[in-house]
């Protein structure tokens, strides 16, 4: 019992935790909330703050985990720790990328589906180019790439296709044709990690567009229809077979 | 039935003691579950079910919970996960959904009777129970993250 009172967080980087679980922090993180303590020997502490990522909460001395998942550190820049954990229903947050489908025109806004509780309201105005005049020709239905610039719990989010300078690089109205489908959001932190293996695989098998959004969307287009569905198939798998069957299947593939 | 009814509002308060709600305002969180053979301690299949679906499903957790049944029988042995025809014996069936920080009892439902200390036995050797359910989905968890 006197285990659960709570365990070195260091201790447990790179392994599940559960629900509940008390992570102890070293200690020289917990002077500042003792301000009358002076430190007698400067320098050792790290400088900043900690970062608190998703799948914690802090409370009293440490951090308590709410989700289940590897927990992950990283020590640059005062420290975070977070818990990686693999679900499939998205929450939306400020400045991630995603996908949406159009749902509804409504006047000046469109509300479009991006797989989280509420739909996101974007306005014409967001796209680059637009102004009241030169509307964008978004339908009903269409495919959007944009970023989240309001989310959180208390307000609909809010999404725009242009960065904080005007410009769309890359954000908009995805074209024509292409296959669009759902992955759990743990195979898209690892598709969208630098030098990312299966992507890099793939791209060798044939040429193809790739749009992936953080809420679990994938879109993809070929040449061909047949060459869009075998991409699609091996992203899908990609979920649950190791490396080397993954070389094979592409091998296969690729020998044909 | 009024059974299914009660089994309801019993899985509801319990979950609803754990689910940190603060973190999805506004949200209605929906939890299915379906009987597919029924073989005694039915109710604590279903909290143990429905701690599996919510890890499952990455909604953030204040702590695990675990629901465990003891059956009283007439001479006073405590039988831990009856099964249907020892329950159809017993004197009395308590059921304990039972949380992984400091073994709380979150939820406490008694069927037929039996004196207080008998419920504290119960409640004692359900305590104790209750860490190899939470092993076990230590383990399920582990051997998820492990492929």
């Amino acid at each position: 019992m006197a285990a659960e009172r709570g365990t070195a967080a260091d201790s447990l980087v790179g392994q599940v935790v559960l629900p509940g679980d008390l992570l102890l922090l070293p200690a020289h993180y917990d002077e500042d909330a003792e301000g009358e303590r002076l430190r007698l020997s400067a320098g050792a502490a790290p400088q900043g703050r900690l970062l608190c990522g998703p799948g914690l909460r802090r409370s009293g001395a440490g951090l308590l985990v709410t989700t289940c998942g590897l927990l992950r550190h990283r020590p640059g820049g005062g420290g975070a720790y977070w818990v990686d954990s693999q679900q499939k229903r998205y929450v939306p947050v400020k400045g991630d990328h995603v996908i949406g489908i159009v749902t509804v025109k409504a006047g000046d806004v469109f509300r479009l589906d991006v797989g989280g509780s509420e739909p996101a309201s974007l306005s014409y105005l967001a796209f680059e180019g637009a102004t009241k005049r030169n509307r964008p020709n978004v339908q009903v239905g269409d495919l959007i790439y944009g970023q989240f610039v309001v989310a959180n719990k208390d307000m609909e989010p809010e999404m725009v296709c242009i960065d904080s300078s005007g410009k769309s690089s890359g954000m908009g109205i995805i074209g024509q044709d292409g296959f669009l489908f759902k992955v759990s959001l743990g195979l898209i932190r690892k598709l969208l990690a630098p030098k990312c293996e299966i992507i890099q695989e793939l791209s060798q098998l044939y040429p193809f567009e790739l749009v992936i959004g953080m809420n679990g969307r994938i879109w993809v287009k070929a040449k061909t229809v047949q060459q869009t569905l075998i991409i699609v198939n091996i992203l899908e798998a990609c979920e649950y077979m190791t490396a080397e069957q993954r070389k094979q299947a592409l091998a296969k593939l690729s020998g044909n | 039935g009024v059974l299914e009814r009660s089994r309801e509002q019993l899985l509801r308060q319990t979950c609803e003691a754990v689910v940190l709600g603060v973190l999805h305002p506004r949200t209605a969180i929906s939890l299915v579950l379906q009987v597919l053979s029924d073989a005694g301690s039915l109710l604590s299949c279903c909290l143990n079910a429905a701690c599996m679906a919510l890890l499952d499903a990455g909604l953030p957790l204040a702590t695990l919970f675990c629901g465990v049944t003891c059956a009283l029988q007439p001479d006073g042995t405590i039988l831990l996960d009856p099964t249907a025809r020892q329950e159809q014996d017993a004197r009395a069936i308590l059921t304990f959904a039972i949380a992984s920080s400091e073994r709380k009892v979150l939820m406490a439902t008694t069927k037929g009777s039996c004196s207080v200390e008998e419920m504290q036995q119960c409640l004692a050797a359900a305590q104790r129970a209750a860490n190899t359910i939470f092993q076990f989905y230590r383990d399920s968890v582990r051997r998820r993250y492990s492929k």
